[in-house]
This record gives structure tokens, C-alpha cells and sequence, in this order.
């Protein structure tokens, strides 16, 4: 699936270039965005190790038990097949989520990825577990959208934060259609090879 | 100023926690990070290859060109046409999203109400193809199955609750 998009997405570019007349830079916007990646994996890297260590000094000191007890009831129903090692890690990403610190949220993210992956048996291709996880992680969750107000207050809004119901209404329409698309689509989508 | 306190709040509230449970928090710290670097090599690659096919798109003028042909059924659905560029960059590139958006924000004022539509769609959503992207690589997933369609659906519906719900809240 990646691979086709992937596919379409440069056949896009190249005939945009074409059209448009900027074939000369594709070879640059090539190298430009590969080397991002590299910059943004680095900028990436110290947060996410942080994290991590403070993941396992939350589950060592029994912290993420007691948020993933909180949080189980409602993540038991979305997740059924998750062992204790999901729940945990799944805990920590919607909490994270919800507080706003994406860069918290990803490193639960990605420990309860791979944990509803190798649960589910199945090699590269996608379980339900984790499609949900995904598509929910492609849907925001964040209850202040810290960056947004400061964009807006250094621009003269009177009141930065009065966005935040349009902002909660919005999140969760987007939430909700993420988890009931995903749940109905894990029903009808081929399960064969 | 509540803000800026959460992250180191937290840091300290979990380190203290993990002292009075008894928890050797540094060994606890460095074990965690490992991890982490594991987690960073399984997800560059993915990003390598997503972020230079994203950055041909952007700089062959393929998003503004799809922008503009949007125009007219963004119209009719509601959404301010000043925000398809934003619309179309967000599932992609999260500071191209920022950018554009702050462009859109300066330009037509903060409390206008494409200003505040374009703030609503940036709060409210995520760069879809990177989270993608990072999660696929860090589980080892080729085969994504259902999972672009199901959030393709999350994020229009997103796009078109924020144009509904800034035009009457």
C-alpha cells in the first residue's frame, strides 16, 4: 500500500515539475527532504530517548500501572487484544496526547505499535490493534493547543485561547470518525493475504 | 506560565515518585533512552524516504496546483478557499502546515474568520502521512491495510467541522 503511494506521490511531482516548469529543482527538493529527515530524526532523538527512560522509570515505580488502570476501561473496549505491555504504553500515549506533549506521546506511540504488532503474529502487515492506534494518533487529541494560541496572541488575537471550544468540537468530531472508521472498516476490509 | 511548567513538573514528579518507591530512576533513565535509539533507527529510513517524496511535491508546485483545483468544492462545502493550501500541506509536513498557516493568520488577521478557521484546523489535526510513516517503520508494517482510508475520513471530517463550527459557534 505504502509502496503505491509512494509511487503516485513522486509521479505527481515529476508531472507537476513538467507542467509547471520546475524541473530543476526536483533533483535539490530531493536531497532537501531526505537530509530533513536525517535533521528532524536527530532533533527527534534526544526527546524521545527522555521519554523513554521516564516511561521506564514510570513503569518500574508501578506509575504507568496505576494511569493505565485509570485510563483501561475505555482503552479495554478500543483494544481488546492488548496485554499489560500495550495497555501500559497506550496509557502513556493518550494521556500524553491529551496533556499536548507530542513529543511524549510519540515514543508510547511507537512501544505500543510494535507490542499490538507482535501480539497480533502478524508479520508487516497491519493488525487491527494497530491501525486503530494509528489512525487515532492521526486524529488530535490535545485539549491546549499551546502553539497555536501563541501563533494567534502574537498576531493581535484579542483572546488567544478562545478558539479552544472550536478547537475541542473539531478534535473530537475527527476523533470519533477515526475510531468508528477504523473499527468499521476492520470488519469489512479482506483479511486474506 | 502554567504551560511552560508541565514538562518539567512532570520530570520531577515522576523522578520523585520513582525515589520514594525505591526506583534506581538513573538506571531506569539510561535503560529507557536505549530504547529509544532503537526506536529512532527503525523510524529514519521511513522518514527518509516519505520526506524527500514530500519535499518533490511541494517544490514541483503539484500542492498548489491541487489547491487550486479544490477551490471550487471547498466552496461549496464551506470551507474558506484561503484555507485549501493549509488544508492540503497539514497531512504532510507539520512546520509546512505551521508556516502556511501563520501566513494565513498574518494575512487576513487573527480573529477574522479565515484566521480563526485555519488556527481551529491547525489545533485540531495531525501531520497524518508522518505519523504514518514513523509508526509503520517502528512496527516493521508494509502492508498498512485500512489505514489511510479510515484517516483520510478522520481528517476531512476535521477540515469540515472546524470551517462549520467557526462560522457558527
Amino acid at each position: 500500500m505504502m509502496s503505491y503511494i509512494w509511487l503516485l506521490m513522486a509521479a505527481a511531482a515529476v508531472l507537476a515539475a513538467f507542467y509547471t516548469g520546475n524541473i530543476n529543482v526536483l533533483t535539490q527538493a530531493i536531497a532537501d527532504g531526505a537530509g530533513s529527515a536525517v535533521t528532524l530524526g536527530l532533533s527527534l532523538c534526544g526527546m524521545i530517548c527522555l521519554w523513554c527512560g521516564v516511561m521506564e522509570v514510570m513503569r518500574r515505580s508501578g506509575l504507568s500501572e496505576k494511569l493505565s488502570r485509570f485510563l483501561r476501561p475505555v482503552l479495554g473496549f478500543l483494544f481488546p487484544n492488548a496485554d499489560s505491555i500495550a495497555m501500559d504504553a497506550l496509557a502513556a500515549n493518550v494521556s500524553a496526547n491529551l496533556l499536548g506533549l507530542g513529543n511524549a506521546a510519540t515514543p508510547s506511540g511507537l512501544v505500543a505499535a510494535k507490542r499490538l504488532q507482535e501480539i497480533s503474529g502478524n508479520k508487516g502487515k497491519a493488525s487491527d490493534g494497530f491501525a486503530l492506534l494509528v489512525v487515532m494518533n492521526t486524529a488530535s487529541l490535545q485539549l491546549i493547543p499551546v502553539t497555536i494560541a501563541t501563533l494567534r496572541g502574537a498576531n493581535g488575537a484579542a483572546m488567544p485561547y478562545d478558539i479552544l471550544p472550536h478547537v475541542w468540537v473539531t478534535s473530537a468530531a475527527g476523533m470519533t470518525a477515526a475510531i468508528v472508521s477504523a473499527k468499521i472498516f476492520a470488519r469489512i476490509w479482506g483479511r486474506g493475504k | 506560565m502554567i504551560m511552560a511548567l508541565t514538562v518539567p513538573a512532570i520530570l520531577l514528579a515522576v523522578a520523585a515518585f520513582g525515589l520514594y518507591k525505591k526506583v534506581d530512576v538513573f538506571d531506569a533513565m539510561v535503560t529507557g533512552a536505549k530504547q529509544g535509539l532503537k526506536v529512532i533507527y527503525g523510524i529514519v529510513p521511513a522518514l527518509i524516504a516519505l520526506l524527500a517524496v514530500i519535499s518533490m511535491l511541494r517544490a514541483s508546485g503539484a500542492l498548489d496546483m491541487a489547491a487550486e483545483a479544490l477551490r471550487p468544492l471547498c466552496a461549496r462545502i464551506g470551507i474558506p478557499p484561503e484555507c485549501v493550501p493549509l488544508m492540503l500541506i497539514r497531512p504532510f509536513s507539520g512546520s509546512g502546515a505551521l508556516a502556511v498557516g501563520a501566513d494565513i493568520i498574518v494575512r487576513y488577521g487573527a480573529d477574522s474568520l479565515i484566521g480563526r478557521t485555519a488556527a481551529v484546523m491547525l489545533g485540531s489535526t495531525e501531520t497524518t502521512f508522518y505519523v504514518l510513516g514513523l509508526y509503520c517503520g517502528a512496527a516493521g508494517v508494509s502492508k498498512s491495510r485500512y489505514v489511510l482510508p479510515a484517516a483520510f475520513i478522520s481528517d476531512v471530517t476535521g477540515v469540515v467541522v472546524a470551517s462549520w463550527v467557526v462560522g457558527r459557534l
